[in-house]
């Protein structure tokens, strides 16, 4: 099968019963995406499949062949960060870090259908990614604080 | 009171694992020396100076391997090139203490943080450490790493004064450079000790007073916000946690499980399973499992093996309680240190007498799941009967310990690596992972990954402790507690004593054997004892209809204590009157690891209705509103982190508060997958306000833990007080707000 991770094209000969999370982190070696569940409850492994949140535990990863997949090592373009990596950074929105690549990208497609979104928004938006550390309040501030400064960029 | 009070739980399991030996297994590890494995530079070995970090850091009770000069507690390396390199057994688990420490380092040798690196938690490469838990790397690493920064800057400051023939007296060490305050003449740290191969030692007696550490009035960094060292990592994926891991010609391993705890392993056919290309499957008594390429071949190959199990009849959560009460027990479980039974004060009966009202309640906890959001894992490595294991512990010397005992080798041919870790919360002293991964390489001949899935994670770890607390206690007409009689059956000592004046009092705990295996949590008993008592000292101030803050000032001299429960009840607006006739108030305090916390909370009781069509119709539950929390911990590191401390404990403490439980039959766990155990998620988040009490004349305390305990009790109370229901079990509203029996 083909698969399109981060712009690149990977051909791969795999069981095609295997999961999309275990395909990037043991075949393509983008361990970004983690195991927190396998059932599609937690959020840690989410990646975008063109755009939009899906969980990689659950998906087969010939499924998703020939569409574009991104991870969290493929967020940032030409050595910049996303804005909500760097607003992460900024809020201090995490602990351990294990939930923050799924947490990034969950709200990276919230900020693309929302440039600006409400608190209720961004805790819908996010209300299947688990973190156990308690950083939810932080969570939001970045994903407010991204949102500003998409705003401002914008303009 | 021994100067570190290990809780009855810190310490608990035997190696559950326990192999024959190979013959190759047995060969000699050498010393490496200093400065043959770092190079030139300034090498500036701290050694231990009191009982108390005797036991934290280098020789211990727990000390058993020899492969570094067991006497050291940290050791900190300025290379010639200018990198500032620091050894320390602890372990990076969120609570962002390779930042703080670093900042503690930094703040001594009057240097950007950035320049500091940590190396941490590698049994070869790092000094001997106890273990990270109880909150006691702030209080106990942090001033250690303070007094090697000072005396490598004194140190600094001797080769300058060398190098320009110059009185000490006319160097400062400022913002990373080393100045000549006569000629003006700055030089980096690192060009001092170039072509030096200097070793220092200090002693306890110099580490101690007059050794330059600067007090906490003076500090420019430490105190500061400083930011998540490693969060740029976090942030891009590039960070490796354990189960990130690869090593060359690595294979993926799974443990054979059986369908109850301790069931016996009665028969095994492994022909159809060993038929599948490229497994291998092993057996070693009860233990067995599969090592193959991919996980969907794992999989296949451990459902192709054929075991049958022999299972004994087990108790439920039904009759945890009872159970509890009925199995006491009276040895002294090794390693045990606690209060246990503390001192009768004054006379129990007598102040009941004098009491205007009597009350009588009985408290539970529930066993709840650490759930760590990297589940255990481990990548283990064999060479030449060297065994390396990477691993997420808190205990890596622990795990260096359960490793050479199952294989029955020496505990310096066995290397405990710790990456920073997903997470913990008390959830991972053992290393149970990574005895299961050595196994499999091993039997595998190739290095091995092992990951527990989120049902093994919920079922083969352990839980925190279950508990049933008995109070007995009187209060006067005018508000004074004439009595308090307190029994606390296994949920351990933690935080029992009541920190109110109270003169006839007694407190005891009950060890009772538990049904599931039990050992640390986040706070540990702390949250149990205080939720007791707090919903008590509730009760009794509604017995005499006083003001639940009223009573408590009235029973409570402790000023750290006084001075929380004001700035909490304070910026919380204490005493106000409610927004809506549904909410309630609620409030409560305690202390706990030299950390003082008060916490106010307010709830509101949601109708199904309520919340509009699309939610199937039940019992109404139990919102969070409102959550202010004040905390004291002395004098505070990084304010910022601290509060992501705090905010993290409270949520955390909803999950135990409202609706986290442990459900378990015969001998298995009912509900071992994130859909059937609920974790607070962002739709319980109550809006959370933190009031940080600095203390600059106290000594830091840890902080990862205590600002838990108030949440419950406040909760509880703050339900009471909408409702008129007093709930008396943790969780309190598993399936809503159902009347309790
Ligand atoms: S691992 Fe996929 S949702 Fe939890
Ligand atoms: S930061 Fe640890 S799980 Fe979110």
């Amino acid at each position: 099968m083909e698969l399109v991770v981060n712009q690149k094209h990977y051909r791969l000969l795999v069981d095609p019963e295997r999961r999309l999370l275990w395909v990037l982190r043991d075949e393509l070696e983008l361990t970004g995406a983690k195991y927190g569940c396998g059932e599609g409850q937690c959020g840690a492994c989410t990646v975008l499949i063109d755009g939009a949140p899906i969980r990689s535990c659950i998906t087969r990863a010939s499924a998703v062949a020939g569409k574009q997949i991104t991870t969290i090592e493929g967020l940032a373009q030409n050595g910049k960060l996303h804005a909500l990596q760097e607003a992460f950074i900024e809020a201090d929105a995490m602990q351990c870090g294990y939930c923050t690549p799924g947490m990034i990208l969950s709200g990276v497609s919230l900020l693309k259908k929302t440039p600006q979104p409400s608190e209720p928004e961004i805790r819908r938006a996010l209300e299947g990614n688990v973190c156990r550390c308690g950083t939810y309040p932080r969570i939001i501030r970045a994903v407010q604080i991204a949102g500003a400064n998409s705003g401002v960029q914008h303009a | 009171m021994p100067e570190i009070e290990l809780e009855r739980y810190e310490l608990f399991e035997t190696p559950a694992y326990s192999f024959e030996p190979e013959q190759s297994d047995v060969l000699e590890m050498q010393r490496r020396e200093f400065f043959k494995f770092l190079g030139g530079g300034l090498v500036l070995l701290l050694a231990l100076d009191t009982r108390a970090t005797a036991q934290e850091s280098g020789r211990g009770p727990a000390f058993r391997g020899d492969a570094r000069p067991p006497e050291l507690a940290a050791w900190l390396h300025i290379a010639e090139d200018g990198s500032i390199t620091v050894y320390t057994g602890k372990t990076e688990v969120g609570q962002n203490i390779r930042t703080s420490l670093a900042q503690a380092v930094a703040e001594e040798l009057r240097t950007p943080i950035q320049s500091i690196r940590l190396v941490m938690a590698d049994t070869d490469l790092t000094p001997y450490d106890l273990g990270t838990f109880g909150s006691r790397t702030t209080p106990l690493m942090a001033p250690q790493m303070k007094k090697v920064g000072a005396a490598a800057r004194e140190a600094l400051i001797d080769l300058a004064a060398e190098k320009w023939k110059l009185d000490r007296s006319s160097i400062t060490v400022a913002a990373g450079v080393v100045k000549n305050n006569v000629t003006g003449e700055a030089v980096g740290l690192g060009e001092l000790t170039r072509g030096q191969k200097l070793l220092r030692t200090i002693s306890g007696a110099e580490a101690g007073a007059g050794s330059g550490v600067t007090p906490a009035a003076e500090w420019k960094l430490e105190g500061t916000s400083a930011a998540k060292l490693n969060a740029l990592d976090m942030v891009t994926g590039a960070h490796r946690y354990t189960p990130d891991l690869t090593r060359p010609g690595m294979l993926y391993g799974r443990v054979l499980r059986p369908p109850a705890f301790n069931a016996k392993l009665a028969s095994f056919d492994s022909k159809e399973a060993s038929a599948i290309p490229d497994v291998v499957i092993m057996r070693d008594g009860d233990f067995a499992g599969a090592v193959a390429l991919d996980e969907v071949t794992l999989g296949k190959a451990i459902g192709a093996i054929k075991a049958e199990w022999k299972t004994e009849p087990q108790p439920s959560n039904k009759e945890l309680f009872t159970y509890l009460k009925e199995h006491p027990v009276t040895q002294s479980i090794a390693g045990e240190v606690g209060p246990g039974q503390l001192p009768i004060h004054g006379d129990i009966e007598q102040g009941l007498q004098a009491a205007a009202h009597q009350l009588e309640a009985t408290y539970t906890v529930a066993y709840i799941a650490h759930v760590p959001l990297e589940p255990r894992s481990a990548v283990a490595e064999w060479n030449n009967g060297k065994l390396t294991v990477w691993t997420g512990t808190q205990r890596p010397w622990g795990v260096q310990g359960e490793l050479a005992a199952a294989f029955k080798i020496p505990e310096d041919r066995v290397r405990v690596i710790v990456p920073d870790t997903g997470s913990a919360y008390g959830g991972k002293h053992t290393g149970e992972a990574a005895v299961e991964a050595a196994r499999l390489a091993k039997a595998a001949g190739k290095p091995v990954k092992l990951i527990w899935s989120r049902e093994e994670e919920f079922t083969w770890a352990y839980f925190r402790p279950a508990g049933l607390i008995e109070i007995r206690s009187g209060v006067s007409s005018d508000g004074l507690i004439t009595a308090w009689e307190f029994h606390n059956y296994n949920s351990g000592p933690s935080a029992i004593e009541t920190p109110y004046d109270i003169v006839n009092r007694t407190t005891q705990f009950h060890a009772t054997e538990s049904p599931l295996r039990q050992g640390s949590y986040r706070g540990l008993a702390a949250t149990a004892n205080h939720f007791a008592r707090e919903s008590h000292m509730d009760d009794l101030a509604a017995a005499v209809a006083m003001d639940p803050l009223e009573f408590r000032l009235k029973n409570l001299k402790n000023e750290r204590l006084r001075a929380v429960l004001e700035a909490a009840a304070q910026k919380f607006g204490w005493g106000n009157s409610k927004s809506e006739s549904s909410h309630g108030f609620g409030l409560a305090c305690g202390v706990e690891k030299g950390g003082y916390v008060a916490t106010c909370a307010e709830i509101s009781i949601v109708t199904p209705e309520f919340l509009g069509a699309e939610v199937t119709p039940g019992p109404p539950t139990v919102k969070i509103e409102r959550v202010v929390t004040a905390f004291e911990c002395g004098a505070i590191v990084n304010p910022e982190h601290l509060r992501n401390q705090i905010e993290g404990a409270i949520v955390m403490g909803i999950g135990g508060a409202l609706f986290e439980a442990v459900e378990f039959s015969n001998g298995r766990i009912l509900n071992s997958r994130l859909s059937k155990y609920r974790v607070p998620r962002f739709s319980d988040l109550p809006v959370i306000e933190t009031v940080l009490v600095d203390r600059k004349d106290l000594s830091s305390a840890g902080a990862g833990e205590t600002p838990i305990v108030g949440l419950a009790p406040a909760v509880g109370n703050a339900i009471f007080h909408a409702t008129g229901t007093r709930f008396r079990s943790l969780p309190m509203t598993p399936r809503g707000f159902v009347q309790p029996l």
